[in-house]
Formats: structure tokens, C-alpha cells, sequence
């Protein structure tokens, strides 16, 4: 079947902040460059982000990136590679500098420059106090910056594919990447785009759990890709659970809130987080507050009918501050929890929030994959930035508003390592194999002729419990060991799916089917990965194995999903200037 | 209890023309916004097409017209309204499938009047300073999730969709007007100094009505007007 074929030099899978940073960076340089995107790019997941985008710019207090480098190591569990954590904060002052250039409307403290509030794990001289780092404009962070990065690629004139969903990677005998398959919604009309250099900003994929914070559209597109292509899916056991999902809604409410003051509270009306951290109390890190709040629960301290939520409380912030500072929080909860936060506590629960894992980069935002006793060999022509990325600044448990600012560095980085590679390495586009779309076309096929299969909702209905029956917040070998034989079971529906509309013109069943087919990839390696490693680091809470063990288990995890393998390779520990940061006890 | 919907159906590929098609469906008690709703008929017919992203009213995706008056399903609560439960695509817009309009007017519109901060000065080392009360003339501004639930609630813009800006776009060329960053005064007030891109407002205020981020573009463009006045004289 023939096939239309497209050239560009640059093809941009996403259009969230990463893929936009980058797409900017390659426009700018006069690469013919394309950004495909599954919705139009303003309605990205990156539009959800609320309380801020860290960068020691030291506005409010005094604050240096190497306080900032700290705390992220120390965030991530040690789990994180350093020379990418240096490289991040170094260059968060930068970026954040440049968002306001470009336009994004922070807001501002009296001396007219960007106003930061605290968040969970911002400190100061190595973790002594807590500091203001969170760059914020109110609580729609995400929001000003996706629709700033958009705008300034309007006046790029930027090239973007809206409503195209990417189906697979193009691979030639040498193992390069030289473009992608595509389907374009509106027409149904599946296209091959030949590339120089593409990359995946395809952003997390958090609707594999029941209950998450994340878009619809977060389905793990480039992960499924990247799988079925033979690339390895790093550290994909670490999930992080915001604590503040709106219970039974799973709508975020930011930590600024706690960064501008808010408490939680269980059953009794006790502050309990002062008990388990007695210095940062309420802003401790994310993967600590959600295990104290699913403890307070289990211990029968949880809020409602059910016992099954705690409290955040913010009316003593009185009206001013909600209305100034979080406006859209007092909006979520009067929609989504029926309750005024200017007078009464939001019922939250910890909820699936982030992908730690995902494909592994350096920061440079090459993909790297093992080749024989190298563990990172870069995939010619490929890159990825952003939540899909693993490069890995988060480690094993992410610090808040640093997914912000990991997509405007490392989209930047990826960039500029594309327009290197293109100029220096890839003048001219590399021949496409034969028949570069028959495997996508194939897939395609299938879900349309498929009979005696399930329904799509139903197959996804069954991996959501199981991912979050088996791979929440506390794990144990026992409930892990049941997970893996449950997913792979899934999967094998998964196989069978089938939709009833075949019909072309805008087939959201189609696009569907298709989305599961990359959220099993992610559903599966996620399970593996979990299971064998045993013991408790960041996000990753094993009770059977309740201590981190740096000396087998500090190292990230490859999942190869053709032989449904893990591998292993080395955390980096070297920075790119300064001072190996040591491993040590985690406490707040 | 079963809710009992009418919405609006076509499938170029096998309509000749839309029709609305009635459907009754048993909500689960977790079914609370519209577009859970929605998402429940289409796990029973996945013929039915509508967008939506994050399902809490920031990405401005699932926007439609719901009982004949536009708004976006993922915060609008099902037993607030009445049924059957009307649902067709934004007014005036060329239907693609369904509930899914094309948008390439509206964003045409958008960015004709240049949304991005015009400023030629060799930025500076650090932030372009501005104070909390100049940051302040940007709120109710800057929110727009260009869901386009105001301007295809605008008479103006349904006749004129080509010539005239719209509620959304000139909601957007006012934040870029009042942003003190921003030196493009003059070429902004001269680009939409026309019969048609900004005074095809007659103020009759049905974008203020329907926005779902409870912003004004009927008071954005007065401000756009009173600007062009006061350079006028």
C-alpha cells in the first residue's frame, strides 16, 4: 500500500512544554521543523501544572542553585545522576529568566521581580531551612508557561500537525532513527514522516493507574513506541503520588498550597505531619507526606464516612491569600470536592501523579540504550525531553516544580543537540527502510478487523485496578508477584481489543485502541520493574524491604519488553563541576 | 434512574446530513460532570466523537453547546441540567465529526493580533521588572483557555468570522496591550483599527455569559476602544 511521505529536517512528537522549548530552539536555528501533536498545543497536560517552576533566583530569600542540586539528589533518593541534576539547576536560573523574556506572566514581589513561594524540599544551605524557590504565576504555573511557549512559537512560525498522533518509530538496519509513522485524526490517513532527527515530548503516561491527576491524553505514547521499537524503558517502578488529589475526583490541588501555608489534618484535628517530620512539617517531599497520609488512614485516623481521607486546611489563610495566590484551587474545589475552601478543609488523598521513568536520555537529551558492556550507546537521531524522558533528574521521587523546569531545560538541551546533529552528522536524511510503515499499517489492520475481542474501556478498566490494586503507594512482594501475573494477563487481552466504528473521519475508538496499546507497554514494565527491585527508595515504598539499599539496589532499572527482561546500569554520580553529593539518611 | 440525552450526530463518511439522536443511559453515581457522561456513552457507543483532556476545565478541549448554551462539559454537573440533556458542537463553526468543530478560524483570529510580548530592547541580565500592580492589570486577562466557548456564542462572529477578531482573540489582544512589557502600542491599535476586527463588538455580552473561567472580554475590548480614543486626541 503506498504510503505519503513527508521530509522535514526536525520532527517533534508532542507539543506540551518540552516539545514546544525544543521546537523553538529549531525553528529559530531555520531547521524545516514540524510539532505533531495529539490535541492542539495549548491543551497539552503541561496547561494542569499549578504551584510553580523552581530556579534559585533568590527574589524573596537568599538561595544558590548548589542548594538547589542538593535538595533534588537528596529528592530523588540518590537515585538520580547527578551530572544531569548539576546540569538542571545550573541552568534553572536561565530558563526561568528567559520564560519571563518571553513573556510569561509571573507574578511579582514589591521590587518588581518574580515572586517564588516555598514548596516541599526547597531549602536552604543543604537542607537546614526551608526556602522560597517556587517561581509561580498564582497556581496556574503550567498554564502561563504552555500558552508563553506557545505564543513565542507563533512568532516563530513554527510548523505544527495538530490532532496527529504518532504511531511508531522508523528504524533503519543500523539501528538510527529516521522518522516516525502518524495517524492524522481528522482524515484517518496514516502518513510516514522522514526525519534527520526526531524527538519524543510525549509527555507521562498516569492514566495506566485508576486514580490519577493526569489528562486523558496521557497515555504513554512514546513509551509504547519506544518499546515496540526495541528501546529500553529506565526506572519505570517509580510512580510519584501527589498527596493532594481531590478524593474521588483525582484533580490536583497544588502544594503551593501548603507552600503558602495550608496544613493537613486527620480524624482528630491533629497536625499530624509535625509528628513524622519535625522540620519541614507539611513540605516534606511528596513520596514521605503521601506514605504519612495512607499511614494515617490505614492506622484509622482517616476522615469521612469511609475513614478514607485526610484534611488540607487553608481558611486560616484567609480570603486574600486564596483569591491572590490560589484562585484556580478554590475554583477546583468548589467543582470538583463541593466544598469553599475559604471556609472549609478539601478532603484529599494521595493520587498517581508522575512518571519518574521513561525513556532513557542523557542530558544532553540523546537516547541511550546498552550495546554490549556499554550501558549508554545514543540511538542516532533520537531524543526525548520531558516527563517521557529519563535523564534522570528525578531519581526515584521528583521535587515539586522541578517537572517545570526540567521541560524548559531539557527541551532547550535537546535542541540544540538536535540542530548539532543535523548540521554536523546528518546533512542529508538518511534512506527509510522499505515498507517503513507496514508494521504501524499492520497494527492499524488488526484493531480494525479484529472479532471475538473486548472492548477497549473494558481492557483498560482491568489493567487500571490492577496497576492500582498492585503498585500503589506501600508495595510487597506478595502483592507485586500477583501484579506481574495479573498484567501479563491483561496484556494478553490487550492483543484482542476491538472497536465497533471503523469508520475514518475523526475515530476517537481507533485512537483509543491504539492509546491502550502503548499503556500496557507502560502498565507491564511498570509491574516487572517493581517487583524485583527489593528495597524502599523514594516512591518506590517496599514493605517487605522497608530500607534503601545502596549497595545492590543503587542503580536504575532497563526493562526490555520483547524478552520482557530487566537490566540494570549505574546511577551517575559524577557532577559535571562540583562535588560528588554522598549518599545519606533521608529525614525532614 | 436512567438520563435521557439528544445529541447531535454526523460522520461524513456515512451522513448525508447531522441529525440528533436520542439516547438514555444508567449513570453510575461517580458519572457527576457531563463529560463522564460522555465518556459512559461512549464505553456503549464508540461511534460518538467529542475531545477532552484533563477533565477540570484548563486544557478547554471538550467545550460545546450544552442545552443551548456553550460551556465545557468536565465542570459542568449533570444534575444541574435538564433533560434530555441537548448536545450539539459550537455554534457556527464547520462541523468535523459529531460534537468536534473546526477551529482554524478561531486560532486564525488568535494570532493575528501577534500574542506574544513585542519588546526590542537587548533583554536585560535578569527579569524585566514590573511591579505587583502592573502584574495585577493581567489577571482576567491571561487565564483564556482559548476553549472558544465565547466567540461562537458571538453573533458578530458568526457573520463575520473572517473579518471579525472575536471575544477570545481581542480578550488576548488586550493582555498583550496592558502588559507593560510590551511596545507594540501603536502597531497593535493600528491592526485592529477597522471596521470589522474590533468594532464589530456591539457589546451584546453573551461571551461574558458563557466563559467558563468567568473572564470579560466585553470589558477588554471597551479598554481596546477607550485606548484607541485617548490616541486619537
Amino acid at each position: 500500500m503506498a504510503v505519503t511521505v513527508r521530509q522535514f529536517d526536525a520532527v517533534i512528537v508532542g507539543g506540551g512544554g518540552a516539545g514546544l522549548r525544543a521546537a523553538l530552539q529549531l525553528s529559530e536555528a531555520g531547521l524545516k521543523t514540524v510539532v505533531l501533536s495529539k490535541v492542539f498545543p495549548t491543551r497539552s497536560h503541561t496547561v494542569a501544572a499549578q504551584g510553580g517552576i523552581s530556579a534559585a533566583l533568590g527574589n524573596v530569600q537568599e538561595d544558590k542553585w548548589e542548594w538547589h542540586m542538593y535538595d533534588t539528589v537528596k529528592g530523588s533518593d540518590w537515585l538520580g545522576d547527578q551530572d544531569a541534576i548539576e546540569f538542571m539547576t545550573r541552568n534553572a536560573i536561565d530558563a526561568v529568566i528567559e520564560l519571563e523574556h518571553f513573556g510569561m506572566p509571573f507574578d511579582r514581589v514589591d521590587s518588581g521581580r518574580i515572586y517564588q513561594r516555598p514548596f516541599g524540599g526547597h531549602t536552604a544551605n543543604f537542607g537546614k531551612t526551608p526556602v522560597q524557590r517556587a517561581c509561580a504565576a498564582a497556581d496556574r504555573t503550567g498554564h502561563a508557561m504552555l500558552h508563553t511557549l506557545y505564543q513565542r512559537n507563533v512568532r516563530a512560525k513554527t510548523q505544527f500537525f495538530v490532532e496527529w498522533m504518532a504511531l511508531d518509530l522508523i528504524r533503519d538496519s543500523e539501528g538510527d532513527v529516521v522518522g516516525v509513522t502518524a495517524l492524522e485524526m481528522e482524515t484517518g490517513e496514516i502518513m510516514v514522516l522522514h526525519a534527520k532527527a526526531v524527538l519524543f515530548a510525549t509527555g507521562g503516561s498516569g492514566r495506566i493507574f485508576a486514580a490519577s491527576t493526569n489528562a486523558f491524553i496521557n497515555t504513554g505514547d512514546g513509551l509504547g513506541m519506544c518499546a515496540r521499537a526495541g528501546i529500553p524503558l529506565e526506572d519505570m517502578e517509580f510512580w510519584q503520588f501527589h498527596p493532594t488529589g481531590v478524593a474521588g475526583a483525582g484533580v490536583l490541588i497544588t502544594e503551593g498550597v501548603r507552600g503558602e501555608g495550608g496544613i493537613l489534618l486527620n480524624a482528630n484535628g491533629e497536625r499530624f505531619m509535625e509528628r513524622y517530620a519535625p522540620n519541614l512539617k507539611d513540605l516534606a517531599p511528596r513520596d514521605f507526606v503521601s506514605r504519612c497520609m495512607a499511614l494515617e488512614v490505614l492506622e484509622g485516623r482517616g476522615c469521612g464516612k469511609e475513614k478514607d481521607h485526610v484534611l488540607l486546611k487553608l481558611d486560616h489563610l484567609g480570603p486574600d491569600i486564596i483569591k491572590q495566590r490560589l484562585p484556580s484551587i478554590r475554583e477546583i474545589a468548589i467543582k470538583f470536592a463541593g466544598v469553599d475552601p475559604i471556609k472549609e478543609p478539601i478532603p484529599v488523598i494521595p493520587t498517581c501523579h508522575y512518571q519518574m521513568g521513561g525513556i532513557p536520555t542523557n542530558y544532553l537529551g540523546e537516547v541511550i540504550t546498552p550495546q554490549g558492556d556499554n550501558p549508554e550507546v545514543r540511538v542516532n537521531g533520537f531524543y526525548a525531553a520531558g516527563e517521557c524522558a529519563c535523564t534522570s533528574v528525578h531519581g526515584a521521587n521528583r521535587l515539586g516544580t522541578n517537572s517545570l523546569l526540567d521541560l524548559v531545560v531539557f527541551g532547550k538541551s535537546a535542541g540544540n543537540s538536535m540542530i548539532d546533529f543535523i548540521r554536523k552528522e546528518r546533512p542529508t536524511h538518511k534512506p527509510l527502510p522499505e515498507n517503513a510503515a507496514d508494521f504501524s499499517l499492520a497494527r492499524v489492520n488488526r484493531i480494525d478487523t479484529q472479532t471475538n475481542g473486548e472492548d477497549v474501556s473494558a481492557v483498560r478498566t482491568a489493567m487500571q485496578k490492577v496497576v492500582q490494586a498492585r503498585a500503589g503507594v506501600f508495595r510487597t512482594d506478595k502483592n507485586l508477584a500477583l501484579g506481574v501475573t495479573e498484567i501479563k494477563e491483561v496484556a494478553e487481552r490487550a492483543k484482542r481489543t476491538q472497536i465497533k466504528d471503523k469508520s475514518k473521519v475523526f475515530n476517537m475508538a481507533r485512537v483509543e485502541a491504539l492509546e491502550m496499546e502503548n499503556l500496557i507497554e507502560v502498565a507491564v514494565a511498570t509491574l516487572i520493574s517493581a517487583e524485583a527491585r527489593k528495597e524502599s527508595r523514594g516512591a518506590h515504598a517496599h514493605d517487605d524491604y522497608p530500607n534503601r539499599d545502596d549497595e545492590n539496589w543503587m542503580k536504575h532499572t532497563l526493562f526490555d519488553s520483547a524478552s520482557r527482561t530487566l537490566s540494570y546500569k549505574p546511577v551517575h554520580t559524577k557532577p559535571l563541576s562540583v562535588e560528588y553529593i554522598p549518599p545519606k539518611e533521608r529525614t525532614f | 434512574m436512567k438520563t435521557k440525552f439528544s445529541i447531535y450526530r454526523y460522520n461524513p463518511d456515512v451522513d448525508a446530513k447531522p441529525y440528533m439522536q436520542d439516547y438514555e443511559i444508567e449513570l453510575e453515581p461517580s458519572d457527576k460532570k457531563l463529560l463522564d457522561a460522555l465518556m459512559r456513552l461512549k464505553s456503549v457507543d464508540d461511534s460518538l466523537n467529542f475531545r477532552r483532556s484533563c477533565r477540570e476545565g484548563v486544557c478547554g478541549s471538550d467545550a460545546m453547546n450544552i442545552n443551548g448554551k456553550n460551556g465545557l462539559a468536565c465542570v459542568t454537573d449533570v444534575v444541574d441540567l435538564k433533560q434530555p440533556i441537548t448536545l450539539r458542537p459550537l455554534p457556527g463553526m464547520p462541523v468535523i465529526r459529531d460534537l468536534i468543530v473546526d477551529m482554524t478560524q478561531f486560532f486564525k483570529q488568535y494570532h493575528s493580533i501577534k500574542p506574544y510580548v513585542q519588546n526590542d530592547e537587548p533583554a536585560p541580565q535578569r527579569e524585566r521588572l514590573q511591579s505587583p500592580e502592573e502584574r495585577k492589570e493581567l489577571d482576567g486577562l491571561y487565564e483564556c483557555i482559548l476553549c472558544a466557548c465565547c466567540s461562537t456564542s458571538c453573533p458578530s462572529f458568526w457573520w463575520n468570522p473572517d473579518k471579525f477578531v472575536g471575544p477570545a482573540g481581542l480578550l488576548a489582544a488586550y493582555r498583550f496591550l496592558a502588559d507593560t512589557r510590551d511596545q507594540a502600542t501603536n502597531e497593535r491599535l493600528d491592526n485592529l483599527e477597522d471596521p470589522y476586527r474590533l468594532f464589530r463588538c456591539h457589546t451584546i455580552m453573551n461571551c461574558v455569559d458563557v466563559c467558563p473561567k468567568e473572564l470579560n472580554p466585553t470589558r477588554a475590548i471597551g479598554k481596546i476602544k477607550e485606548m484607541m480614543i485617548k490616541r486619537a486626541v
